[in-house]
This record gives C-alpha cells, sequence and structure tokens, in this order.
C-alpha cells in the first residue's frame, strides 16, 4: 500500500523516538520499554508483534498518554502530525484521544458503559469534539453503524452494550473510534477474543476502513497470521524494544532476528504434524532485572560475548528495514 | 456405529453414547428455570487407545461441557460413557474415584488451577498421598515428574505458583495430571493462554509424554494448527452437536460439513500473498438457549436447503468418503437424503464433494 516512512521523503504521520517508560512499583522502577523508535506513514499499517509483556500496549498507551503521570516515568518523544505530544497540555491531549486517535482494543464492553444505549455513547462522543446538533450526530451514528456492517443499526443503536453478541460489540467500537474521522487507529489485539470466524470478519472489516478512510494504524498482535493478513509493515517486540522492523513479507519470509526465527520456527503451521518443534529454549525476561545487552542473548542459539557486552545498535540491512542483533548483514 | 474409533481397536478405551447436558437459566421470582442452554445435546463418540482426539468449534459449542462430563465434574442428563468397556457409575462399573485416576484434565488458567500456598513438590505430591502413597515416596514421585516435564527438581520442588512463568506453572500442571498415572488425559485448551515459544514447549513436552507413556490425549482447543498438529483424529462441534468426525487428514483435506470448511478457511492465511479477501461466515454463532431447527447450522450455511430446517442430519459415514471412519452430520453427506447436491441414492464413491469443490488452491 505505501512505501515505508522516509523511502518518498514525506513527512510520517507519527513518530516514536527513543521512548523510554518506567513504572514506580514496591521494589523502585521497572523499566518496560527500553528505546522505542518508529514511524508511521500516512494510510499506513504497522503491526507490532510480540508476546506478552513485551511492552506493545504500553507503546499504545503511552502515545495517548493514558498512563497515571504519578507513576510513570517517560522520556523520549512522540510526534503527532507535527505535535510533540508528550509536551502537549492536558485540553489539547483529551481533544486528540478519540478525536484525531482512536483507540480500539480486545474487550469492547470497556469502550461502552452499560448504562447507556451505545447510541447514545456514540452521539455524546461526536458532539463532544464537534457542535453538531443531536440529530445529525444520530445520523452520523447510523451511517457509522452501516459502514461497519452492522445490520438493522438504528434499532442495534438502541440496543445497550450487553445485548449485542461479541462480535457486534466489537463492530461497534470500531464505529466509536471513527466517529470523529481520526487519522490514526490504535488497535491493541481488537480480535484476540473472538472466535475464528468472526476474527476473519472483524479483520478484512479493518482492512476495508482503513483503505477507505486512508487510516494510519498501529495493529497490536501476538499472532503471526493475523498480522501478516493486517500488516504492510511488522515490528517486532522483545523485552521493551523492537528488535527488528520491515515490510511484512521480508519478515515473515526472511527474518533477520534470532528470536523473530525463533518465533517463525515455534509456530505451529497448517500441514505440520506431530513432530518436535524447534522450541526457542525458556522464558522471556524479567523486565525488573534485564540481562545486559541483548535481552535474547540468554534464549539465542548464536549468542556471543558481543552480545552481552552492549545492546546491539539498531543496522538498516536495506532501506526501510531494521533490525538489532550483532551478525545482521550491513546494506 | 457413528463416531467409532478408525483404527478398530477392540475395545476403545472411552466411548460416549447420548451424552447430555442442559444448564437450566432461571428466572422469575421463584428463580425457576425460564430456558434451558443445550451445551452439550446428545453427542456419540470414542476414542481408541493411544490416539489423540482433537476438538474443535467456536466457543459455547459445548468442548468444556464434554470435558466435564466425562470427568464426573458435571453429572450428565442423559447417555452413558464407558472406560475400558465398563460404564462410569453404574453397578459393576468404574467408580468416580478410579475413573479420576485413570482419567485427568488440564485447565487453560495455569494459574487458577495451582493451590498458591503449595509448593510445587506438594502440589504434584497430593493426589498420591491423597490415595494413600506413603510421603517420602510421593516426594520422590514428585521429583521424578519434575524432572519429566523439564523443570529442574531442584530449583522447582520448593517454589511457590507466583514464582513461576505460565510456561513452567503449564508443566506442573500436567506433571501433577500425571501423578496417579492416568492413561487418558484431557488438555482443555492447555496451551492456549502460553506464548508461542512456550507453546512449542509444551507441544513437544505431550509429544514425548504420549510416546514414553503410552497416553490417550482428548486435545481441546480452537487453534486449528495446533489441533491438526496433534490429532490422529478430529471432532468438530457446534452448538453442543458433534458435526464431524474423522482421521485428521480428512477433516483438513476433504471436510464434509460446510461449518468445518468455514472453520478452516477463516485460519488467518501466514501469507502476505495470499490474503483472505471474503469472510467465510457472516455473523456470529447463534445461541445455544434456542439452537436453529432442522440443522443447527442452516443459519449460517450457504448451501442450506428446505430439507435442511424440515429434518435434522444424523452424524453418519460421509458418501464416498475417501478416508475410513468419516462421520458428518450434514445432508449434503447423505445419499438420497433430499439435497440437490447429495449424492444419488447407490451413487459410487467418486462423487464430488460438494463442501471442497471451489476450495481456495
Ligand atoms: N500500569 C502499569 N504499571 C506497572 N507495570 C505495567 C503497567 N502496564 C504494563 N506494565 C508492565 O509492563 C510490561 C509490558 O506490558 P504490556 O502491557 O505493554 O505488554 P504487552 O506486550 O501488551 O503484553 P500482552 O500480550 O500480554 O498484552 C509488562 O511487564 C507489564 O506487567
Ligand atoms: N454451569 C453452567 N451453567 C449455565 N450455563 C453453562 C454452564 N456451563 C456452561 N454453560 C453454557 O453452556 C454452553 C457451552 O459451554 P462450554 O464451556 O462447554 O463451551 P466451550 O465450547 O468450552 O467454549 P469456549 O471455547 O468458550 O471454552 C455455553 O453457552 C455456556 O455459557
Ligand atoms: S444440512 Fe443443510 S444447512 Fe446443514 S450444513 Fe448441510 S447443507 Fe448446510
Ligand atoms: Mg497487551
Ligand atoms: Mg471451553
Amino acid at each position: 500500500m505505501t512505501d515505508a516512512p522516509g523511502a518518498n521523503g514525506a513527512e510520517p504521520l507519527l513518530a516514536v523516538e527513543g521512548l523510554h517508560v518506567a513504572f514506580h512499583g514496591p521494589d523502585g522502577a521497572v523499566e518496560v520499554l527500553n528505546g522505542v523508535d518508529f514511524a508511521l506513514a500516512r494510510g499506513e499499517v504497522l503491526c507490532l508483534l510480540g508476546e506478552s509483556g513485551s511492552g506493545k500496549s504500553v507503546t499504545l498507551r503511552t502515545i495517548l498518554r493514558l498512563h497515571n503521570p504519578k507513576r510513570t516515568r517517560v522520556s523520549g518523544a512522540v510526534r503527532f502530525a507535527g505535535q510533540d505530544v508528550l509536551g502537549l497540555g492536558e485540553r489539547a491531549m483529551s481533544q486528540l484521544r478519540g478525536g484525531d486517535i482512536a483507540l480500539i482494543f480486545q474487550e469492547p464492553a470497556t469502550a461502552f458503559d452499560p448504562v447507556y444505549s451505545v447510541g447514545r455513547q456514540i452521539v455524546e462522543t461526536i458532539r463532544r469534539h464537534k457542535s453538531v446538533s443531536e440529530a445529525a450526530a444520530w445520523a452520523r451514528a447510523v451511517e457509522l453503524f452501516q459502514r461497519v456492517q452492522i445490520p438493522s443499526p438504528e434499532r442495534r443503536l438502541r440496543a445497550y452494550p450487553h445485548e449485542l453478541s461479541g462480535g457486534m460489540r466489537q463492530r461497534a467500537m470500531i464505529a466509536l473510534a471513527l466517529s470523529c474521522n481520526p487519522s490514526l487507529l490504535l488497535a491493541d489485539e481488537p480480535t484476540t477474543a473472538l472466535d475464528a470466524t468472526v476474527q476473519i470478519q472483524i479483520l478484512l472489516l479493518l482492512r476495508r476502513l482503513q483503505q477507505e478512510y486512508g487510516l494510519s494504524v498501529i495493529f497490536v498482535s501476538h499472532d503471526i497470521g493475523v498480522a501478516t493478513e493486517i500488516a504492510d509493515r511488522i515490528a517486532v517486540m522483545y523485552a521493551g524494544r523492537i528488535v527488528e522492523m520491515g515490510p511484512v513479507r521480508e519478515v515473515i519470509r526472511a527474518p533477520l532476528h534470532p528470536y523473530t526465527q525463533g518465533l517463525l520456527g515455534s509456530t505451529v503451521r497448517k500441514g505440520m504434524r506431530a513432530r518436535r518443534l524447534n522450541a526457542i529454549p525458556g522464558a522471556p525476561p524479567n523486565l525488573a532485572a534485564l540481562p545486559p545487552g541483548c535481552s535474547f542473548a540468554p534464549r539465542c542459539p548464536h549468542a556471543e560475548p558481543r552480545c552481552t557486552a552492549a545492546v546491539p545498535e539498531p543496522i538498516a540491512p536495506a532501506p526501510g528495514q531494521l533490525v538489532r542483533c550483532i551478525r545482521a548483514p550491513l546494506a | 456405529m457413528s463416531g467409532a474409533p478408525a483404527s478398530g481397536a477392540a475395545v476403545p478405551l472411552l466411548a460416549v453414547e447420548g451424552l447430555k447436558k442442559h444448564f437450566p437459566i432461571l428466572g422469575g421470582l421463584l428463580r425457576r428455570p425460564v430456558a434451558w442452554v443445550q451445551a452439550v445435546d446428545g453427542i456419540d463418540f470414542a476414542v481408541a487407545p493411544g490416539e489423540t482426539l482433537g476438538v474443535v468449534g467456536e466457543s459455547g459449542c459445548g468442548k468444556s461441557t464434554t470435558a466435564r462430563l466425562l470427568m464426573h465434574l458435571v453429572a450428565p442428563d442423559a447417555g452413558t460413557v464407558r472406560f475400558g468397556g465398563r460404564a462410569i457409575n453404574a453397578p459393576g462399573g468404574i467408580g468416580l474415584s478410579e475413573l479420576r485416576r485413570q482419567m485427568q484434565m488440564v485447565f487453560q488458567d495455569s494459574y487458577a488451577s495451582l493451590n498458591p500456598r503449595l509448593t510445587v513438590a506438594d502440589t504434584i505430591a497430593s493426589a498420591p498421598a491423597g490415595h494413600g502413597m506413603k510421603r517420602a515416596d510421593a516426594q520422590r514421585l514428585a521429583h521424578d515428574l519434575l524432572a519429566r516435564v523439564g523443570l529442574e527438581p531442584a530449583l522447582f520442588l520448593r517454589r511457590y505458583p507466583h514464582e513461576l512463568s505460565g510456561g513452567q506453572r503449564q508443566r506442573v500442571n500436567i506433571a501433577r495430571a500425571l501423578a496417579l498415572s492416568p492413561r487418558l488425559l484431557i488438555l482443555d485448551e492447555a496451551v492456549s493462554a502460553l506464548d508461542k515459544s512456550v507453546e512449542a514447549q509444551v507441544l513437544n513436552l505431550l509429544l514425548d509424554l504420549k510416546d514414553d507413556l503410552g497416553l490417550t490425549y482428548i486435545f481441546i482447543s480452537h487453534d486449528l494448527n495446533v489441533v491438526q498438529f496433534i490429532s490422529d483424529r478430529v471432532m468438530v462441534m457446534y452448538l453442543g452437536r458433534v458435526v464431524e468426525i474423522g482421521p485428521v487428514e480428512a477433516i483438513y483435506a476433504e471436510p464434509a460439513h460446510p461449518y468445518t470448511r468455514a472453520l478452516l478457511d477463516s485460519m488467518p492465511a501466514m501469507d502476505p500473498d495470499r490474503r483472505t479477501t471474503e469472510p467465510p461466515l457472516s455473523g456470529d454463532p447463534p445461541n445455544p438457549i434456542n439452537p436453529p431447527s432442522g440443522c443447527r447450522f442452516r443459519t449460517r450455511c450457504t448451501f442450506a436447503e428446505a430439507v435442511c430446517t424440515a429434518r435434522e442430519p444424523a452424524l453418519d459415514t460421509v458418501a464416498g468418503a475417501k478416508f475410513a471412519g468419516h462421520h458428518a452430520a450434514c445432508h449434503m453427506a447423505r445419499a438420497g437424503s433430499g439435497h440437490s447436491k447429495a449424492p444419488a441414492p447407490g451413487a459410487g464413491g467418486d462423487s464430488a464433494n460438494p463442501v471442497t469443490a471451489g476450495a481456495r488452491p
């Protein structure tokens, strides 16, 4: 769909630079993001792929500044459409949330208040961001429900969240997210809790809406198949860092980082029958006590002394590709 | 005999007939049943010794209820379960405590199923101790089983559940399930909560254990790739019924039920150049409270005809099946059913499978 940002010289819609996030806990601060860098072009879909605890959700939540500032230490930069997001005032920030930047997530139940109809909540969201009449906002809500392919939209708008099925609630949440014409959609595992036949419906819907509206999307997933269905580019996260990033084809077919290689090698695919898998040994590291140097070194079959001496710098083996491994080929 | 194991073993390890469980939905001031959830609605299947039966189907189709019925954690409304040829909880049959020694279960939520106040050693040793094993012997068994599931006993015996990772906890759960030397292990989404890199480790462990101990598995999962990987035969459920069962090759290469085909086609592509373009099914699975008449799948089925509303298709041998023991509950799979795509009565075995016709290359 789009070239990697920078490839055509255009200003990216979103740029995240050197992002560090630490949470204060009873045992001191725990660094959960250890320098995250990426840029997102207009109309591009980037998938953050990684295992539990790798920092995918924290990355999204930091872009929207949803963490409690008293308990969180953030450094680095987030630039969105020319604005310095981390420096914005609280009012400008709340205009951005649910306005220009929308968020959808795994459990739509938490996006809606159970005591109001979904239509009422969409109308309110629209009117909070735009001065339009109640009737105009309602008409817009009906149109949105049609866009997300909810049958009988008028009736469904009057329903309470619990009266909708799982797939329908997810569509309603997408409609809510689109209600203020965002340019950036942050999607945190929006299909993970859905049944297989419903998941593919929602993925195809998101792909269509993304194209129709020219949305930029950051899609978080731990499922390689889902990432392959939706992403232009994939960024693989491990222990709070992006260890590999590149176009979906390259990452899936010729992964460069040993972690990505291990992840692909240990994923059961169609047609595989009972033979031992090449599992990655061990488990992801404890973030409170990260190993020195490359965080993957303790599990890596290629680790050598250089790996633990310092965190490997990102290398660009080809334009638009990036990998943090000392063994990576140079361009 | 629908659902008989393909292996033709004389006595299946497990034989299930007409198993049924409806849960009441209570309402009104008197908390009387106002409706019934048809969680499991009359299912038949069998499992041969040493085989792995995979169970798939969408959320709420009755997979876990089936597992709990087999373990007798909930009492069935109707039906019989035989273990090694003996009826369960019937005169002259197999008692519950004996059954739970022979049949063990591992759940998805590895944390909730472990007692936070017991060490790993005591967790594994408690069931054998409860069955009268001497304390020292039970502790030695815990040591051996921990090594067996790939956890260094010296490092892990004294740990508590909160000191373990998800994959380590699931290994402890498996060790605990093995402590009474069961013959059948029911794994209900046992690897679903694990990260992919850890899931692979646990799947390897399950393969090794099966080889070494001659175990029989019932493997419940929503991940069709993992089910194909581990199963000898696969059972597909929809709204409390078995819609298809057969050898893994038959189910994945020659699905005879449109629901099975749709499930398979709903799997993400894993190839950026062959992305899915059309959703195989629309809408959500209907509610098991008032399932549709006739074929329960007809409301989402692209092949549905009048006969599908009028009559419920029985689970029976697929007409022209290429694999022995391949059964499906669809009018298209039955010669002379009245469905326009069903083979004519007496037709040979070479009739085209309407469900796979036009399959994705
Ligand atoms: N508000 C918080 N306070 C303290 N620690 C947090 C907070 N939010 C997240 N963390 C920790 O930060 C790390 C990264 O969490 P994050 O939610 O980003 O993981 P994730 O990649 O989204 O994983 P998952 O796939 O499980 O959703 C984890 O160790 C998590 O426990
Ligand atoms: N104790 C219970 N009381 C009432 N309804 C129940 C009970 N247990 C299960 N059900 C209902 O029975 C149906 C089948 O549930 P079951 O847990 O067997 O499904 P499942 O196939 O295991 O689904 P999942 O994939 O979500 O685990 C569901 O509609 C469920 O809500
Ligand atoms: S019996 Fe009819 S409705 Fe049911 S699956 Fe077969 S064709 Fe479809
Ligand atoms: Mg997350
Ligand atoms: Mg279940």
